[in-house]
């Protein structure tokens, strides 16, 4: 019936409980086909917890998750790479999935690091790192994108690009997002519907409606409902990750 | 051919480092140097065992490695001791029980040197085929959970979410440990199969870019060692053990010439 409808997964008044204290509760969600759902809240609000809860990695929660696809691309929040295992970007896309190397070649050059395949993993930036794992999750066409933080360690103009792209790849691969906010100020436009989370749902809608809503402006202070950005501009050139700069 | 007990030897080193390899390179990518060690410390009990019970030694010490790595988990779940102090107390409780069995069983004569450094008149046809047949299922065994390992060596949660199950192939790579520790202790000896596993693969680290190539590096870094080490064993009269895992630290110093060649390269 779900498939029908286009949703990829959604919880059901789910909540964790460790060590006698709730990481999340209450949370219902849905993600659909082609939709962006952002998460956003403070430190330690369960947004990663609210992701792995969508993703299946506990077993005791509370509520309930309905999940109709298997076929998920995943960026974690923290990856790190111990230099004890060599590893190009070129083995990291084969992580999880025999692809081929034209499927590798379009991801990579879909998400502008094509020219880093043959690097070693341990000599990129962080802003390499990230567009690499992007670059991985979407390798295999997933259904459902859940991103933790996908523009982390990346700098202003490549934050922006790079959601500009994230909306680019859910229109071009029809697959729905889930996505953890770096920060909250920069909820972009594509986005369908924000999750607000502090330990609960405690707000949620669009992006404009969150940014009027009364609790979002007590927990994040009234400055932050003004600078709730949504980018809605024009660049005449972009910069690509080898230093070049491209007219549109 | 196989009559030849150092022929026999040279085939039963071959074997191990075609196993020792890839195993060893998920001992270094997973930092288990330590847990091996564990695992081959509680092998002597099991050879006490095979002894007293007549038992065939490589399935008793497969068992009793396979026993202490449940114990281990068991314990790493109900007490706060660190992960490190339950492997130590583990590895020489272990060690120290298998020895104070071994002193108990008069009327049986043990070679304790062999049992732990390894003898090169140990082998025996048997051995080999316990070695090459193990050996090749252990071998299968890895490349079919290869992927879900790898990946989630590199990352758990990154495999987890894409619906490898980790969980499964870290059990199953246990199990590996445990049986390549029992067919290689005749040759190698219970103190030193951990070096085995590592010093091969870190000679392999610093000549590779990528997994494959540490894979292979540290499968000719072992069969290099194998046959320096048994040929020195034979020409010096010294045990076969550490005579191999010896010629396996040579080979390591000089893959950090490469190393520093690297480095300069880079500046």
């Amino acid at each position: 019936m779900s498939i029908e409808n286009n949703v990829l997964v959604k919880l059901n008044n789910v909540g964790l409980k460790q060590n006698q204290k709730w990481l999340v509760q209450g949370v219902s969600l849905q993600v659909e086909k082609g939709k962006i759902v952002t998460l956003i809240g403070p430190n330690g609000s369960g947004k990663s917890t609210t992701a792995k809860i969508a993703l299946g990695f506990y077993k005791n929660i509370e509520g309930n998750v309905e999940k109709y696809t298997s076929n998920i691309g995943y960026v974690p929040q923290k990856i790190s790479i111990d230099w004890t295992l060599p590893l190009r970007v070129n083995d990291l896309m084969l992580l999880t999935e025999n692809l081929s190397d034209e499927v590798i070649n379009e991801s990579l050059t879909l998400t502008g690091v094509k020219h880093l395949k043959d690097k070693s993993l341990a000599n990129l930036s962080g802003g390499e790192f990230q567009r690499v794992l992007l670059a991985r999750a979407i390798s295999k066409k997933p259904d459902l994108l859940v991103l933790d933080e996908p523009v982390q360690g990346v700098d202003f103009t490549g934050e922006i690009e790079l959601y500009e792209l994230i909306k680019e790849l859910s229109l071009k691969l029809n697959c729905g997002i889930l996505l953890i906010s770096h920060d909250l100020h920069t909820v972009m436009s594509a986005t369908d519907h924000v999750v607000c989370l502090n330990g609960h749902v405690c707000c949620c809608g669009s992006p404009s409606e969150v940014a009027k809503n009364s609790e979002y402006k007590a927990l994040f202070g009234e400055q932050a409902s003004q600078t709730l950005a949504i980018y809605e501009h024009k660049h005449d050139h972009v910069h690509t990750t080898d230093g070049e700069i491209k007219k549109k | 051919m196989l009559d030849d007990f150092f022929i026999r030897a040279l085939v039963a080193g071959i074997g191990i480092a075609f196993v020792a390899g890839p195993l060893g390179c998920f001992v270094v990518w997973r930092r288990l140097s330590y847990f091996g060690d564990t695992l081959a410390h509680s092998a002597l009990l099991g050879v006490t065992i095979a002894y007293s019970l007549e038992f065939s030694i490589a399935v008793s010490i497969f068992l009793i490695s396979s026993v202490i790595a449940l114990i281990l988990i068991q314990l790493q779940r109900k007490t706060n001791l660190p992960s490190d102090a339950l492997l130590g107390l583990l590895a020489h409780s272990s060690l120290a029980v298998g020895l104070v069995v071994i002193g108990f069983l008069t009327f049986i004569r043990f070679d304790i040197m062999g049992l732990l450094f390894g003898d090169i008149l140990a082998v025996n046809k048997k051995d080999l085929f316990i070695i090459w047949f193990g050996g090749a299922l252990i071998l299968i065994t890895l490349k079919i959970i290869w992927k879900p390992l790898f990946a989630s060596t590199v990352n758990y949660e990154l495999a987890e979410a894409e619906g490898l199950n980790p969980d499964r192939a870290k059990a199953v790579f246990t199990v590996l440990l445990a049986a390549i520790i029992a067919i290689s202790i005749k040759l190698v000896g219970v103190l030193l199969i951990t070096g085995m596993l590592i010093i091969p693969t870190a000679m392999a680290r610093n000549l590779s870019d990528n997994p494959q190539k540490m894979v292979i590096f540290s499968i000719i870094g072992g069969l290099l060692s194998v046959f320096i080490g048994l040929f020195s064993s034979l020409e010096f009269n010294t045990p076969s053990g550490p005579s191999i895992i010896a010629a396996a630290l040579v080979l390591f110093i000089f893959s950090l010439l490469k190393v520093k060649q690297t480095i300069q390269l880079k500046n």
